[in-house]
């Protein structure tokens, strides 16, 4: 009993001393790349064995309307600060018009009038923030299927993207052509997480942003302002309750969630939920979209799966 | 009478007056062990992480933002205040909870501090990527030390406690109290206690924090609704995964202060290479001379 005290003293500085080192080597292991690649592995089984659990058939909870949340939390961009944006908000979206392309047989722009006057679903759902919030909304909007029905996928077709309005990032004309690690320096880091508001709309921004009519040829990679984008797979964009959305409970989507229409791909996180959706375009391959790995915030680091 | 199968004679025949080894831990469960302390405190940390990301707990489906259950936030004071609220309750907490040093050395607006998370800056998707994995460790680690548990009977001979234990409920508990560890041949088992305390975390708080986890999930929700019937919504599910992690913290601290108090390099030895010594009982009247002279 007696020599207690001593060893006690020595194990806790010891522990101490012992979580600095460990702090400080998972720090820098978790910067390696094979050891991020080990731990993705984790996500990966989270796709790979939720896909194994859930059928078409399983639905995200629906709610009544008495759990509507009273205010939905809007999330990500709140404003656009894109010119394009703003003055298409400013005539009511009357000159909106969605589009769909990529790998289809009919391409093909709806108004944002003709969208309204397709079946419409509405569902009361959850929505799961990343970072760990929720909140209940009722939603209506054109089911996606009946969308990529009408535009016949060709037989490549494996990942629908979401290609939105609101721009996350300037691009930096000066210091164009970064290689990825230099890309990923660039994200501003006081930002690392989905829910929080990108702050952006500054007089560089929109200088860039009224000279990016060309912006669909890339110019250089790494100096173009970087818009929100998302994908999913046909799994997911054939669910019956994935849908486009036009109506937040009961009202026409407010510019802070998404106006004129966003994506709910319910049984996935917040992130999936693009709002501002201007176009849609079916894909085979992920790799040439942004930095290739599916969306914005995938371009982070933030896993593509998005179920849990 | 106690069973003591896993007693093994070993080869120093002069200690045996007063020592006897005694195989106690095979080989999975040491492995189990330690692939399960690892993973535990990885997934505190990564979990402290993701908590972070927006630190406030609520109860039911949605977050009621402006009568949370209990937040964490910095106030606009220089140097900032830590501010932790819980039902209601303001509580001062700078330097640990709302705000705290950063890696930096600057303040920083945070949760939990820097030296409690993985990683140590404030990162999302890193600890995401951290808590995936090593929840996965975790599940896997945990069904093969359940599944030899149960086949090797070691499970039933640690965690259920025999008649004469129960009996004895009371005097263990005092025994616990008093910092007096079984000797003899009372030490070839754990005690009431320690079974019952193994029990409830083996298969109440393992089990809980596992779906509490699998209940955040959208995904989860959809595949098995009755996961937000079981913890009332999925805000409920995240305090309950909350507060769940609070008992294994505090289940930890007492084990690891037990493991010191009961002889630290003797658990060490037994957990790590199997060996345990049983201390022959010394009877009350017993002084240290005879003990010691009767080699």
């Amino acid at each position: 009993m007696i020599r207690l005290p001593s060893r006690r003293a020595l194990l806790l500085g010891a522990t101490a001393a012992a979580d600095t080192a460990m702090l400080g080597g998972c720090d820098r292991l978790g910067e390696a790349d094979w050891f991020r690649r080990t731990l993705k592995t984790g996500e990966d089984a989270n796709l790979f064995v939720q896909r194994l659990l859930l059928t078409e058939r399983s639905l995200a909870p629906e709610y009544a309307e008495a759990d509507i949340s009273p205010w939905f939390k809007p999330n990500g961009t709140e404003d656009p600060p894109d010119e394009d944006y703003k003055a298409l908000s400013k005539g009511k979206f009357a000159k909106y018009h969605l589009e769909v392309d990529g790998l289809v047989e009919v391409p093909f722009k709806l108004s944002l009038a003709e969208l309204r006057n397709l079946p419409a679903r509405t569902q009361i759902t959850r929505h799961d923030c990343v970072e760990g919030w929720s909140a209940i909304g009722k939603w209506a909007g054109v089911p996606l299927a009946d969308i990529l029905t009408r535009a016949r996928l060709k037989p490549q077709a494996r990942y629908v993207v979401f290609h939105c309005a609101d721009t996350m990032d300037q691009g930096n004309p000066l210091e164009g052509g970064g290689d990825g690690e230099d890309a990923e320096e660039a994200v501003p880091v006081d930002n690392a997480n989905p829910a929080m508001t990108k702050q952006s709309g500054t007089a560089e921004t929109k200088r860039n942003v009224g000279g990016q009519q060309a912006s669909g040829e890339t110019v250089a990679k790494g100096s173009d302002p970087v818009r929100y984008y998302e994908s999913i797979d046909l799994v997911d964009a054939f669910h019956p309750q994935t849908i486009l959305a036009y109506e937040l409970n009961g009202k026409a989507l407010p510019v802070s969630n998404g106006a004129p229409l966003r994506l709910r791909v319910e049984r996935n996180l917040g992130y999936k939920q693009a709002k501002y959706v201007m176009r849609i375009e079916l894909v085979e391959s992920l790799a040439g979209i942004g930095e290739g790995k599916g969306g914005y915030w995938e371009d982070q680091g933030y896993a593509w799966y998005a179920g849990i | 009478m106690p069973r003591t199968y896993l007693t093994r004679t070993a080869p120093d025949v002069g200690e045996i007056e007063h020592r006897r080894w005694m195989f106690r831990h095979p080989l999975v469960i040491r492995i189990a062990h330690w692939v399960n302390a690892l993973c535990l405190l990885v997934l505190l940390m990564s979990g402290l992480q993701i908590f972070n990301a927006h630190p406030a707990l609520y109860w039911g489906n949605v977050s009621t933002f402006d009568t949370p259950l209990m937040a964490m936030s910095s106030t606009e004071d220089d140097p900032p205040k830590g501010v932790t609220t819980v039902y209601g309750n303001t509580f001062d907490t700078s330097g640990w909870l709302g705000s705290s040093t950063g890696p930096n050395g600057e303040p920083a607006d945070r949760g939990f501090p820097a030296w409690a998370t993985l990683p140590s800056d404030q990162d999302l998707t890193g600890g995401r990527s951290w808590h995936f994995f090593f929840a996965w460790a975790f599940v896997l680690n945990g069904l093969a030390y359940l599944l030899y548990g149960l086949v090797s009977g070691q499970l039933r001979f640690r965690m259920i406690p025999s008649l004469d234990q129960v009996r004895h409920f009371g005097a263990s508990v005092w025994e616990h109290l008093t910092l007096r560890f079984p000797q003899g041949d009372e030490a070839k088992r754990y005690n009431v206690i320690q079974k019952l305390t193994y029990l409830v975390v083996l298969f109440v708080l393992l089990p809980v924090q596992v779906l509490a986890g699998l209940a955040m999930s959208p995904a989860m929700d959809a595949a098995f609704p009755f996961l937000l019937t079981l913890f009332d919504g999925r805000q409920s599910a995240r305090t309950v995964h909350f507060v769940v992690a609070a008992l294994l913290v505090a289940f930890v601290i007492v084990h690891v202060a037990l493991v010191l108090l009961s002889g630290f390099w003797n658990n060490m030895r037994g957990m790590v290479t199997g060996w345990f010594v049983i201390e022959r009982k010394v009877e009350p009247a017993a002084s240290p001379e005879t003990r010691g002279g009767a080699a």
